[in-house]
């Protein structure tokens, strides 16, 4: 079993607990001791994701490099305004600096959500994300194979549909070959705001373009083993073993001593994982206007989004849909996007947590999981005091790191190079 | 803390390249790790660490928060260029620097100019150094109000009861915002510009807290840091919040008090990669002090030539000597880059009159 922690860029779990101090909220601190504790549970990677109300994951995790010795260290990049040549530089960075434990998440975000804030704008059409996104990758790694294995740097160059670039990759072939490339399986911003998951595009693009891990929100046993027969069912024909692509689903868990108290401190973090302000955020980056005014305990807006072009009508339908959960359930703006933003929980005693994930995997319904801890800085701690152990005597997981690298811990090959 | 007269505290920054010029650069962080380490020991206000898309090299700005948690005090200014960059992405990147560092952090500015560098980016030809030194301006200008968008100080944004958006608009991009992370610990870190050629010295008057100037003399320099200081006075900047830094190449392996002739007294001497100057510490020392008493300069970024040997003399030869003589500082009395370099935390320009202006907790 796979195990990872994840602090997303979505939502407001990157407040580490809400309501504190600036310092608290980016504080080089927290993040530090959530990766400590990740390495002390011996988690294979620490996953930071990219948003609105986090630090700049790149930065974060080559400072985390300095206070860690094993776990590998992965960033979520936004493939809708990445350029290859910057992602791929500052992700070799990454993985010579920690001494090969890069990983790379990438993450195709809606263009419209973030193009005022950038050079280019709102310049990609809804349906180009994706073709984008798989572009990006296949650059880089073609700028990561521009050095041989024996440092020798050779001139590439690649003219495609989005990128027509040519020179010289200022950096030498990573100790892992290639950051491992996590590929989200989602779509992107919206997607913790309620869009459903593109199940066929998903599996399909996560096999083809070589992605190491895929996550997943398939955590019933079910809709788990579909999944994960369909997507490792798909390998073979892109000429890669089963064991070559993880699928590791995303959770939030609560433990309690008993069921009774771990449903009781569910219901209480449910409420506490979105804040007031937040709340209106997330509501502001569909309505696409100043809902300032409007009271997190009130009613939704009753007017549709503002039109922006790009995702207008993907706005739309999150609106609508948004409207008919508050309505059907009588929920205000904050109860409505606690229900709205659906990873998947575990509830329960560290006894039953740690069976329900060692069956997944038993199963074929998952190869790990990237937990979401709540509060993001020490929520991990419960989990790795308590369900790690109980893990481990089932025989479930590692008892100690066996190599130096992310890949060594994912089990994963480096990859062939290509040059 | 008036540096009128350039008579200041001694300020002094080293570079921590780990490549001699036009050698190859390394990727092994330990020798980074050292060289700040050693750097702190001397109490330098600060390191750079060059970075440029046109030669091979590590992202400088990554591998200075690989230094972060492993130094304590010493400022870190790592070059992050701004042509082919995201400026909201720059600013990102900078602002969690000053985070993951607890207020070290400084950027030195620079741009690419070369078709080459265009070429890896394919989104614009290359342009004249000048444009490019304008939207440098920009990139400078819509970080501090990015900076300055989300000041939650006491619960409020800026002095207002809601983050601002900066709606900058610019020659080449335009940015809504606001930001979404809280203000930077320093406000604003550091900017740093070589202020020695053309359009990037306005830059540096209008933007720079800190102003590196290539000169062979302290005349030279003098007659730079004159410029800059009217400069940014008649951009209404107080030009006491400018530090002006000659900047050398040094190279100590030529015997422990000898310059060679024409690198101590005389002044360094035009090289290839900018006034060199060879010698020994000790003369070094001198030459350091005779250019800060005549208040010409406010201090020294130090390039060694040889990385390992010319910090190790460096530290340990002419700064200790400067400590001896009471000249440069022992120990860190501030925390942050712009406490060491005598800067004040910058007011929010959002901020109205009602705001307490008082630091982040």
């Amino acid at each position: 079993m796979h195990l990872a922690a994840y602090v997303p860029g979505d939502g407001d779990s990157a407040g580490w607990g809400g309501g504190q101090g600036a310092g608290s909220v980016v504080g080089f601190a927290s993040f530090a001791r959530l990766a400590r504790t990740a390495e002390r549970g011996l988690f294979d990677f620490l996953l930071l994701g990219e948003g609105p109300r986090l630090p700049e994951p790149v930065t974060v995790l080559n400072a985390l490099a300095a206070v860690t010795e094993r776990i590998g260290l992965a960033a979520t990049v936004d493939a809708t305004s990445g350029e290859p040549y910057e992602l791929a530089r500052g992700s070799a960075t990454l993985d010579h600096l920690s001494g090969g434990r890069a990983g790379l998440h990438v993450m195709a975000s809606d263009a419209a959500l973030t193009g005022d804030n950038l050079r280019r704008g709102r310049f990609l059409d809804r349906a180009e994300r994706y073709p984008r996104a798989a572009e990006l990758v296949q650059v880089a790694r073609e700028l990561w194979d521009s050095w041989t294995p024996d440092g020798v740097s050779r001139p590439f160059a690649h003219r495609g549909r989005h990128f027509d670039i040519a020179g010289e990759f200022g950096v030498p072939r990573a100790p892992q070959g290639h950051p491992v490339v996590i590929q989200s399986g989602g779509l992107g911003d919206l997607e913790g705001l309620g869009e459903t998951w593109d199940f066929a595009s998903v599996s399909v693009s996560a096999s083809a373009s070589g992605a190491d891990v895929v996550l997943s929100r398939h955590l019933s046993l079910d809709s788990g083993r579909v999944f994960y027969a369909d997507v490792k069912g798909r390998l073979a024909q892109y000429g890669r073993a089963p064991g070559a692509l993880k699928i590791m689903p995303e959770v939030t868990f609560v433990l309690g001593g008993t069921h009774a108290e771990a449903r009781e401190r569910a219901v209480e973090v449910r409420r506490r994982r979105v804040s007031p302000e937040y709340a209106i955020l997330a509501l502001e980056r569909i309505w696409g206007t100043d809902l300032s005014s409007y009271d997190p305990d009130g009613p939704l807006p009753d007017f549709d989004p503002v039109p922006e072009g790009g995702s207008d009508l993907a706005r739309r339908q999150v609106a609508e849909r948004w409207r008919a959960l508050s309505r059907a359930k009588g929920l205000s703006i904050r109860q409505t996007v606690v229900e709205a933003s659906g990873r998947p929980s575990l509830v329960g005693t560290p006894g039953s947590v740690a069976g329900t994930l060692d069956t997944l995997v038993r199963e074929k319904a998952a190869d790990g999981f990237v937990l979401v801890p709540y509060p993001a800085a020490d929520g991990l701690d419960e989990f790795v005091d308590r369900v790690v152990p109980l893990l481990q005597e089932r025989g479930a997981f590692r008892t100690e790191y066996e190599g130096a690298t992310l890949r060594s811990h994912l089990g994963l090959g480096e990859p062939v190079w290509t040059g | 803390m008036s540096s009128t007269h350039g008579r200041g505290l001694l300020h002094l920054a080293a570079a921590v390249d780990q490549h001699v010029a036009g050698g190859p650069a390394l990727f092994d962080v330990d020798s980074y790790v050292e060289a700040v380490r050693l750097a702190e020991r001397g109490g330098l206000d600060f390191v750079t660490l060059g970075d440029s898309f046109a030669r091979p090299g590590p992202d400088a700005l990554g591998v200075l928060a690989r230094v972060a948690p492993v130094t304590a005090r010493i400022g870190l200014v790592p070059t992050v260029t701004t042509t082919h960059t995201e400026p909201f992405h720059v600013q990102a990147a900078v602002a969690t620097l000053d985070w993951v560092s607890g207020g070290r952090a400084g950027w030195q500015l620079d741009v690419s100019a070369t078709e080459a560098e265009a070429r890896l980016f394919g989104r614009r030809p290359a342009e004249p150094g000048d444009e490019l030194w304008r939207e440098a301006g920009e990139v400078a200008d819509v970080a501090a109000r990015l900076w300055d968008s989300r000041d939650a100080v006491a619960g409020r944004f800026g002095g207002r009861d809601k983050p601002q958006h900066v709606d900058f608009q610019g020659a080449a991009f335009s940015v809504k915002g606001p930001s979404g992370l809280p203000r930077p610990p320093q406000g604003h870190p550091v900017r740093v510009v070589d202020a020695t050629e053309g359009q990037a010295r306005q830059t540096a008057a209008r933007y720079a807290d800190v102003a590196l100037v290539r000169a062979v003399s302290a005349a030279q320099a003098g007659a730079v840091r004159d410029e800059l200081r009217v400069a940014a006075k008649d951009l209404g900047r107080d030009p006491d919040g400018l530090r002006v830094l000659a900047s050398l190449v040094v190279d100590l392996g030529g015997g422990e008090y000898a310059a060679a002739p024409g690198h101590g007294g005389g002044g360094p001497r035009p090289s290839a990669h900018g006034p060199l100057y060879r010698g020994g510490p000790v003369d070094l020392a001198e030459l350091i002090t005779a250019w800060h008493t005549s208040g010409l300069v406010d201090g020294f970024h130090l390039v060694p030539a040889e990385p390992r040997r010319d910090l190790e003399r460096l530290v340990n030869g002419t700064v200790a000597l400067l400590q001896h003589r009471s000249l440069f500082r022992t120990f860190y009395p501030g925390r942050t880059l712009r406490e060491h370099l005598g800067l004040t935390r910058p007011a929010n320009q959002y901020a109205g009159p009602v705001a307490t202006g008082g630091d982040a907790a």
